[in-house]
């Protein structure tokens, strides 16, 4: 119960990281599925319609409710703490983006048990996502289960903007904001931009394939290049968004295990923002072969390689910043490590697909799938490990165990470039993607083998770090303030795991790399900005549950509404938008009920707040 | 409530009273980063509509279904909705309680008034033209972005008559005043996305065809 209605950031984070783990658990699933009925030719493992379901929700469940919700995790647990705040902006809505996440989760993964999963590609492109060619309601649960897990996000972009422009500690100005801060803040920006896009190209799609619109369907008139326009100007933002949190972590990990500052601090905030900027100025560039002609082709291909600027000040920064430093390579550190020259590779076959004429031939193959698993597993998943391991002790009082740290990461990456590196050359030989089976002797046969085995490989690393949170786990908690004893940022200087109110007193900010300064200044602690005194909470509440399980009925309500059930009273409740209306009413119940009771929070006075206080 | 209470009240509250607490101005801001998002969810449906509104299939096109004086007198109407909203403000600025219920139901009416106005444009289109949702692509992008800003319509009527309700009985507070602002705020933006409905769906399809 304590759960379904915390308001704490450090909670929810814990809800995130275990529900994203949850969905990044069923998504490697169905990754290895996808392996196994590739790993001979003609193999009749699976069929067509599953192949399809398969990759779909592979695609789908890993990016909207695997690895965003893990990211969300890392943020929510560390954010207040690195800006020395005692909470987020508004801890209402951060429980009520949680929620509609799951319900929204959850509803897409329903479609397995009620009669097919979406099966028209994660891109879910008209018209192979219409009714026509998509017949099952598996693309309705796409559409309606995106859209409320889609309005979580949003929620969590906005709450994180506010909560760094407003709640960060006196002298904490932007330009002294520790890396993982900043690429958080304009990750929330991002999607603050780009999720509204989204949002809506789901609902024309809902509303073709329930109430019959024109929208993509060519015979009303409607064009489904605007499908793709539409979906492209999120989804590629949606990359970024993706990487930045993960080039945050790697910078506060490898200046962290280098003893040194991060090299070029105000270049990698510039670059930050500026590779957000071009994030939206290039989704075309996944259109290169819709024929928009020779002018829209060199200008997106132009705008898509301009990005390797940017983004090339960061590696460089992050190799000057273990120059000369004193390396520990621990296991957060090996991930940081690993990544870099990881996503190097990654960015340059992204360089190669973002030519025009290059793309024509590399277009939907292998090199293509290959390419975008350098950038979100070889770039993203080991930034996530490596932000779970180093953050682990500060979330949850306990330092994750070295050796089994270290298996994880061998087999981690040796599976993951001998699934993927072997894919460049099968699509440069010309194995197609989305395609279920391929014919024996055309040259693929081993590198399917050897890619299965691969991808097996880092199920096993995935493992071996579910074993090492048990076996972790199971120990006693108690952790120093900074376990790593090289902490820089304001969440070290506070207990592991922290307190509800996480500091006493709000520190005050003398430069960047807070902690760090003050520790060579021979201090133990933060200088506190403020005297001991109450401190406000915000109560606890059951409503953002309640409002997403509204959200959730009224969505399965929406879904079935043409259906024919053979039943009066089901066909009552659907067709006439009965469920619809329930659903909504309770959300919006919910809302009237949270507005109308003006919440006074509670206050944690100073004598139960422990621990002897600094005067100010 | 007598004067003099109303009056010790006036005192009590400063000046910017939606400003006076990091809760009020972390609202503020964080409405003001909410509308950034619906712009750019207005923006795309836009977009749609400008791409779709002359696939008109075998339906009728712009010039044959919209009457510009109906769309120019809810234009109007909830401009000027917009106007009584800012003397709303104002109201609550001087700690004038009464003034400014009467301002935020002047401003529910009008809203209405304008709803009332575009239910009755829609019934027109589907009775005696069977225009409806299916009828072309046109059609569909014109009932979109229209019901959209229709639904937000809906909901800042309700929402500020909520609100009127809310004011009245717990009075204008630092905890209260927030919440006014941000509904003006909400009514401001949904007004100028009007704008531009009124101009790129009615006054092109009207008049440029």
């Amino acid at each position: 119960m304590d759960w379904l209605t915390t308001v704490d950031h450090k909670k929810i984070a814990t809800l995130y990281l275990i529900a994203g783990g949850f969905f990044f658990g069923i998504g490697g699933i169905e990754a290895l599925l996808i392996r196994v009925q590739l790993w001979k030719p003609m193999n009749t493992f699976l069929n067509a319609q599953q192949f399809n379901e398969l990759i779909t929700m592979h695609g789908t469940t890993m990016i909207f409710l695997g690895v965003m919700p893990i990211i969300f995790a890392i943020m929510n647990a560390v954010i207040p703490l690195q800006i020395g705040a005692r909470d987020v902006a508004f801890p209402f809505l951060n429980s009520l983006g949680f929620w509609t996440f799951l319900f929204g989760g959850l509803l897409l993964n329903l479609s397995w048990f009620m009669g097919g999963a979406p099966d028209g590609g994660w891109t879910a492109y008209a018209p192979l996502s219409s009714t026509t060619y998509s017949t099952t309601h598996g693309v309705d649960f796409y559409t309606i289960g995106l859209q409320i897990a889609g309005l979580g996000t949003l929620i969590g972009g906005i709450n994180f903007l506010a909560t760094i422009i407003t709640m960060r500690a006196p002298g904490m100005s932007f330009m002294r904001m520790p890396m993982f801060t900043w690429t958080t803040f304009v990750t929330s920006a991002m999607i603050l931009f780009a999720f509204p896009a989204i949002t809506v190209g789901l609902v024309l799609l809902s509303f073709d394939r329930i109430l019959g619109a024109n929208f993509f369907n060519v015979e009303g008139g409607g064009n489904p290049v605007l499908w793709q326009h539409i979906f492209w100007i999120f989804g590629h933002p949606e990359v970024y968004i993706l990487i930045l949190p993960a080039f945050g972590i790697i910078s506060e990990v490898v200046s962290t295990f280098s003893r040194k500052r991060l090299f070029g601090y105000s270049s990698m905030v510039f670059a930050t923002i500026l590779i957000a900027f071009l994030g939206f100025m290039v989704w075309a560039h996944h259109m290169f072969t819709t024929g928009m002609g020779p002018v829209a082709n060199a200008l997106f291909a132009i705008a898509t390689m301009l990005i390797a600027v940017p983004t090339g000040i960061k590696i460089f920064n992050w190799l000057f910043t273990m120059w000369g430093g004193q390396i520990t390579f621990n296991t957060a550190n090996l991930f940081a490590v690993g990544f870099i020259p990881t996503f190097v590779m990654g960015g340059v076959t992204g360089v190669m697909l973002g030519s025009a004429p290059a793309d024509y031939q590399f277009h939907d193959t292998y090199f293509v799938v290959a390419h975008f698993h350098y950038v979100i597993v070889g770039g993203l998943v080991l930034g996530l490990f490596s932000g779970l391991h180093y953050w682990w002790p500060k979330m949850f009082g306990r330092v994750l165990n070295e050796t089994l740290g270290k298996i994880e990461f061998w087999t981690f990456i040796i599976g993951f470039h001998l699934t993927f590196f072997l894919q460049h050359f099968l699509g440069l030989i010309g194995m197609q993607r989305r395609v279920y089976t391929y014919l024996p002797n055309q040259g693929f046969d081993m590198m399917n083998v050897l890619s299965t085995i691969g991808a097996f490989l880092m199920g096993v690393g995935v493992i071996v770090f579910l074993i090492n949170i048990y076996i972790t786990a199971r120990q006693p908690a108690g952790v120093e303030n900074d376990p790593w004893e090289d902490g820089r940022t304001l969440e070290w200087s506070i207990p592991s795991p922290p307190p509800e109110y996480n500091f006493k007193q709000l520190p005050l900010v003398r430069g960047l790399d807070a902690y760090w300064k003050e520790k060579m200044a021979g201090h133990k602690e933060m200088t506190p900005a403020e005297p001991v005194g109450p401190i406000h909470m915000p109560s606890p509440t059951i409503i953002p549950f309640v409002m997403s399980v509204g959200l959730f009925i009224a969505g399965l309500g929406f879904m079935f509404t043409t259906d024919d059930f053979g039943n009066s009273f089901l066909n009552f409740m659907f067709n006439k938008y009965i469920v619809v209306i329930i659903g909504l009413g309770i959300t919006f119940g919910s809302m009237i009920v949270h507005s109308l009771n003006d919440d006074p929070g509670w206050h944690i006075e100073p004598e139960e707040q422990g621990g002897k206080g600094v005067e100010a | 409530m007598t004067t003099l209470q109303a009056e010790q009240a006036t005192e009590n509250l400063p000046h910017e009273p939606e400003k006076a607490t990091l809760e009020g101005r972390n609202k503020i801001l964080g409405f003001w980063l909410f509308l950034a998002g619906e712009a750019v969810l207005f923006g795309t449906l836009f977009a749609t509509f400008l791409t779709l509104r002359n696939q008109v299939a075998d339906g009728p096109s712009a010039s044959e279904l919209f009457s510009l004086p109906i769309t120019a007198v809810a234009t109007l109407i909830l401009l000027v909705s917009s106007l009584t909203s800012v003397f709303a403000i104002q109201a609550m600025h001087r700690a004038d309680k009464k003034s400014l219920l009467t301002w935020l139901t002047v401003t529910v009416v009008l809203g209405f008034s304008f709803l009332c106005l575009e239910i009755y444009e829609f019934y027109e289109y589907v009775v005696h033209y069977g225009y409806g949702m299916t009828t072309s692509a046109f059609s569909s992008a014109f009932y979109t972005l229209v019901g959209f800003h229709g639904a937000h319509v809906i909901f800042g009527i309700c929402w500020i008559s909520l609100l009127i309700g809310q004011v009245a009985k717990k009075g204008l507070t630092v905890v209260t005043a927030p919440k006014v602002y941000v509904s003006a705020m909400y009514w401001h933006f949904v007004d100028v996305v009007w704008v531009f409905v009124f101009t790129v769906v009615y006054l092109l399809g009207k008049v440029v065809g």
